[in-house]
């Protein structure tokens, strides 16, 4: 009896690591291609030269350092008006009495049902007539109100204690110097963890960007990677590969180094 | 931009007689269901092993997880090699067993399948952390108890573990219907819906008609439908929460 128990543990343990390799081995393989020359990139012999030149190419081929810059532009700025835009929100919905709150606050609920990628066509009639088409503000526009944020903070707003603020109030601490110096140091943690799933999101995200961009000056890295990649663009298999490693790198190491940070954030963002 | 004329119920009636438009939903029902309950399952096995006393547990949970953070589109990129007819891995494997060369993502019996596999593996990673997390809340004195009476960990799982998940599992299928309306960017590389619309899906097709005919009109006609399928499943996952506080 205590054999046989053994032996499926043993059984499961081979299993488990046969998915994880095979789960990892799309990425592995992306790797391999990346750093072999291209003639090589589809025969796997251990022996053939490593190289960097379809990093070269690939940098050269495409304005990667512009959709870099973009992407990066792109996501502090939405990043900085969700967090100015929810924090104030969230601190309104939770401490103050006024008209219409919950109203306004059933309208935020609507809108986190809703993903913003849905609605690509209204949104693009909206930005056509701000006459932000092909602007990095017109691509951040539309998630700058994020409901989700407003969401998380106005529950962990609720759960800070009155008394820290009335001992603020006491103090001759302003309302907004409350929130400053009372709300928001206790509401760190779940800054981070917003932060983390914001950048993410919009470090990956696609179709909007690729709507509402026409050039290179406004492209992110998806849509730069997406003209890259495509079959059309007859670029060859490594050189793509290297591309796409350039384009995952950042996120692949912040996520190496705060794994658990990741996933703790994921699975809020997920729960709600 | 052309003034707006009133329409009535045109652009509905529309609908009814495009026949890319029920072709669009059926792929979205088939995608769904091919994804989904496999996902899932796959979700729960890994949360199981990973939650497990096993030898480098954590490199197995991140070699798990990683898909989950990467674009949908740098996935797209990876994946399109291995369906790549002759000098892809799937074919490169298949000659190996003398498996005759396919065009995987050019025949339309074969593109769906194509598209699920990859999807199943971008997403099953991410729905492993909520069934980790149900784990983690689960009391250890079940499992003892459970030893003490002998049973087996196959009779443990069916019996106990497996009901005990039933509120994340709905909250997770919830969350993977929504998804499977939602993702479409792999869409852009692998297929563009070809061939011929096998592999299109409702959001693709609402960014077809909307930038590539340039119908407004249509494309906001189907945007409603689209969102109508999420309000209806927003309405059932705000039902599943209120049953899971009740749980508690």
């Amino acid at each position: 009896m205590r054999i046989f128990e053994k032996r499926i543990p043993l059984l499961e343990t081979s299993a488990a690591w046969l998915l994880a390799i095979l789960w990892l081995s799309p990425l592995l393989y992306a790797f391999w291609a990346a750093f072999h020359p291209a003639a090589l990139a589809t025969h796997f012999d251990p022996l053939s030269p490593l190289t960097l030149a379809n990093f070269e190419k690939a940098w050269t081929y495409a304005p990667f350092a512009r959709h870099f810059v973009n992407t990066v532009m792109l996501v502090t700025m939405i990043l900085s008006a969700q967090l100015v835009l929810c924090t104030l929100a969230a601190f309104a919905f939770a401490r103050f009495d006024f008209a219409g709150r919950d109203i306004a606050f059933g309208l935020v609920l609507v809108q986190l049902m809703i993903m913003p990628e849905v609605l690509i066509v209204e949104n693009y009639r909206t930005m056509s007539r701000l006459g932000l088409v092909d602007t990095i503000l017109g691509i951040g526009l539309p998630y700058m109100a994020s409901a989700f944020g407003i969401f998380l903070l106005r529950q962990t707003f609720k759960t800070i204690p009155r008394e820290l603020e009335d001992a603020a109030r006491v103090e001759g601490c302003s309302m907004l110097g409350v929130l400053w110096r009372v709300y928001v140091p206790l509401a760190r943690p779940t800054y981070l963890a917003y932060a983390l799933v914001s950048v993410s999101y919009h470090w990956n995200n696609f179709l909007w960007p690729l709507i509402v961009t026409n050039s290179v000056n406004t492209r992110p890295l998806t849509v730069g990677l997406a003209i890259f990649g495509a079959p059309e663009s007859g670029v060859d298999w490594a050189v793509i590969s290297a591309g796409t490693i350039m384009a995952v790198a950042p996120l692949l190491v912040a996520f190496l180094l705060f794994q658990r940070q990741f996933m703790q954030s994921f699975m809020q963002a997920g729960i709600k | 931009m052309r003034p707006s004329r009133f329409v009535g119920l045109a652009n509905y009636a529309a609908l009814g007689d495009d026949p890319i438009f029920w072709q669009v939903l059926d792929n979205n029902f088939w995608f769904a269901l091919g994804t989904i309950p496999t996902s899932i399952a796959l979700a729960m096995l890994m949360a199981l092993w990973v939650n497990d006393r096993l030898p480098a547990r954590a490199l197995v949970r991140m070699a798990y997880f990683t898909p989950t953070i990467l674009p949908m589109i740098a996935v797209a990129n990876i994946w399109l090699f291995f369906y790549t007819p002759q000098i892809g891995l799937l074919d490169q494997l298949g000659s190996l067993f003398g498996v005759a060369s396919h065009n995987w993502l050019g025949e339309p019996q074969t593109v769906m399948g194509c598209l699920i596999a990859m999807t199943i593996w971008k997403e099953a990673g991410f729905f492993m952390i909520f069934y980790l997390a149900a784990l983690q809340s689960l009391p250890p004195e079940l499992e003892e108890a459970a030893k003490i009476e002998g049973a087996s960990r196959w009779y443990f799982f069916w019996r106990v573990t497996f009901p005990l998940l039933m509120p994340t599992t709905l909250f997770v299928l919830v969350n993977a219907t929504i998804n499977s309306f939602k993702l479409v960017d792999h869409l852009f590389i692998l297929t563009k819906g070809g061939p011929d619309n096998a592999s299109n899906l409702l959001l693709y097709y609402i960014y077809q008609v909307a930038f590539s005919f340039f119908d407004t009109a249509y494309a906001a006609t189907l945007t409603v439908v689209l969102l109508l399928l999420l309000a209806t499943l927003a309405l059932v996952q705000f039902q599943l929460i209120e049953k899971r506080v009740h749980y508690r």
